[in-house]
């Protein structure tokens, strides 16, 4: 009978304590800066163009071949009488989100830090009816960044 | 007292097979076992695996050895930390590099907080089997999601973490670990008091586990058992002692042994780990010194020598080995994992049988099986 009202002191001791849940579709949980939710393409603010010139160093890391990459030649380069440094610049992107694993390889091989992972709650509610509306074409995944939605954090 | 067996002529008896699984809610996973049962006895037990068969282990031959890390999660995704260890181990070891001081004390906590979750994550299913339903899992859960909040501030991910490297680890853990490992463990210390409070003393439940599912230290050795279903047994083998890695011989830890081998001993070992997961993760903060986490010279992509090595470690469920085969390159030619979990399952038929039907699933559940692990 001790073992059973311990059992019951022990449930009863809980009233005291904080609640730990959260009614979560109306109240968010403040999520940690390095947060992985999906890969996302950075924006360039200061020559206002993408930092991705498409040298597909990610599309050949990527573990599930998740990503397609296209480039083009930068039509704002110097050479062309544009203010980029960017010789090539990217194309067309596309991202499955339905087949990422969020391993972060993209971000670790990314020689222009072009790529990071979304650290915001709108990476994480991505809810779609039709599983092709995962596939993510260039503005979507550059929009997050040039409007300047997500927290930087950059791995040391 | 009557057998079932007895009674069987007077009454023209006969067996009947049921069916239980693969979507049944207490085999933790898609596992199907067929029972053969003779009233309320279970006289033959037969388990299909498979349903969660992804081919982990030929996916990771096409792989370079970064990638495979992620699938290294997706084996045990209860234990990932422990998982990614014994892959990144196996590398280094093929590599022959060393792994910086930091590196491997931070390792060592994130694994053994990382059982502390496994085994809070038991606990809590573990009550739900027997019959308590909700509290017991509810009250682990908490205590199991102050430690995955950890590692998700650590990094990135709540579940699928990707944070071993060969050499080290991926990034440096946040400014205020230590502070926080020690808010994780003084949460810890209440949980285990709570599921103490809740389980182990419980007459009830303890009327209900004690003495079912009972297997010898011999035949759990017989069937290949590792980790706190085979040390429930009596048998004292945990490789953390036995063969050390990381730095398990400069800590001062104990190795709980049962003596009944039953469902029970198996119950309060994985409880008492948990204390002494606590005692060695608190030793771990105080050695724990500023350092590199990487070795100064590593190459962009790994390629290993040839030769085959096989690590093992002591995951939450026993002994979570891996066989790697090189022929040179950046892959490996053949990976073989070493599941804990396939080999504890192999003993269910010699638990079950004799038992009630309602036994066989707190069996199920006292070998603590993660279904991901047993088919990769």
């Amino acid at each position: 009978m001790r073992g059973i009202a311990k059992s019951m002191l022990t449930t009863l001791s809980a009233f005291t304590r904080r609640p730990v849940t959260r009614e979560y579709p109306e109240r968010h949980r403040p999520i940690p800066e390095r947060d992985r939710a999906f890969p996302i393409l950075l924006w360039d603010q200061g020559i206002d163009e993408p930092f991705c010139t498409g040298c597909h160093a990610c599309e050949r890391a990527c573990p599930v071949e998740c990503m397609t990459v296209l480039m083009k030649d930068n039509p704002r380069h110097t050479s062309q009488g544009g203010n980029s440094s960017r010789r090539k610049i990217i194309d067309k992107f596309w991202i499955d989100y339905g087949r990422c694993m969020r391993c972060n390889i993209c971000v670790e091989v990314c020689n222009f830090d072009a790529i990071a992972m979304n650290n915001t709650w709108q990476g994480h509610e991505l809810s779609v009816y039709d599983r092709s509306d995962l596939v993510m074409d260039l503005p979507q995944l550059l929009s997050q960044h040039r409007q300047g939605n997500l927290k930087e954090w950059v791995a040391e | 007292m009557v057998t079932p067996r007895a009674l069987e002529h007077e009454f023209e008896t006969q067996d009947l097979m049921i069916n239980m699984g693969p979507q049944h809610p207490s085999t933790h996973g898609v596992f199907r076992m067929v029972l053969t049962i003779d009233g309320e006895v279970v006289r033959d037990v037969v388990p299909y695996v498979g349903y969660m068969h992804r081919g982990a282990e030929k996916l990771c031959e096409t792989m370079d050895y970064r990638q495979g890390i992620g699938y290294m999660d997706r084996t045990e995704y209860l234990a990932n930390f422990n998982a990614e260890l014994s892959y990144v181990m196996a590398v280094e070891k093929l590599l022959d590099i060393d792994v910086p001081e930091r590196a491997q004390w931070i390792r060592m906590i994130l694994c053994e907080l990382n059982r502390i979750s496994s085994h809070f994550m038991f606990t809590g299913a573990f009550g739900t089997d027997v019959g308590v339903f909700g509290t017991a899992f509810t009250y682990s859960f908490i205590q199991r999601e102050i430690v995955q909040d950890l590692f998700e501030e650590i990094t990135g991910d709540r579940l699928m973490y990707a944070y071993f490297r060969p050499g080290g680890l991926a990034w440096e853990v946040t400014d205020n670990f230590v502070a926080r490992v020690h808010e994780v463990l003084a949460d810890m210390r209440q949980g285990v008091i709570d599921i103490d409070g809740l389980l182990t003393h419980n007459e009830i439940f303890v009327a209900r586990t004690k003495g079912v599912g009972y297997i010898s230290g011999q035949d759990a050795i017989d069937y290949g058992m590792s980790g706190p279903a085979l040390r429930a047994s009596g048998v004292d083998l945990d490789i953390r002692k036995a063969e050390p890695y990381l730095y398990y011989d400069q800590i001062d830890f104990d190795v709980p042994l049962g003596e009944h081998g039953d469902v029970y001993d198996r119950f309060v070992l994985r409880v008492e780990e948990i204390r002494q997961s606590i005692r060695i993760v608190e030793q771990c903060i105080e050695r724990l010194q500023p350092g590199p986490i990487q070795p100064e010279r590593m190459p962009r992509m790994l390629r290993t020598p040839p030769g085959e090595v096989y690590i093992r470690t002591e995951a939450p469920r026993g002994e979570y080995g891996i066989y790697l085969v090189s022929k040179g390159g950046n892959r490996p030619y053949r990976l073989k994992i070493r599941s804990a979990c396939l080999s504890n399952l192999q003993a269910l038929k010699h638990m079950t049988v004799g038992q009630y039907v309602a036994d066989a699933v707190i069996v199920l559940g006292s070998i603590d099986i993660v279904l991901c692990e047993v088919d990769r």
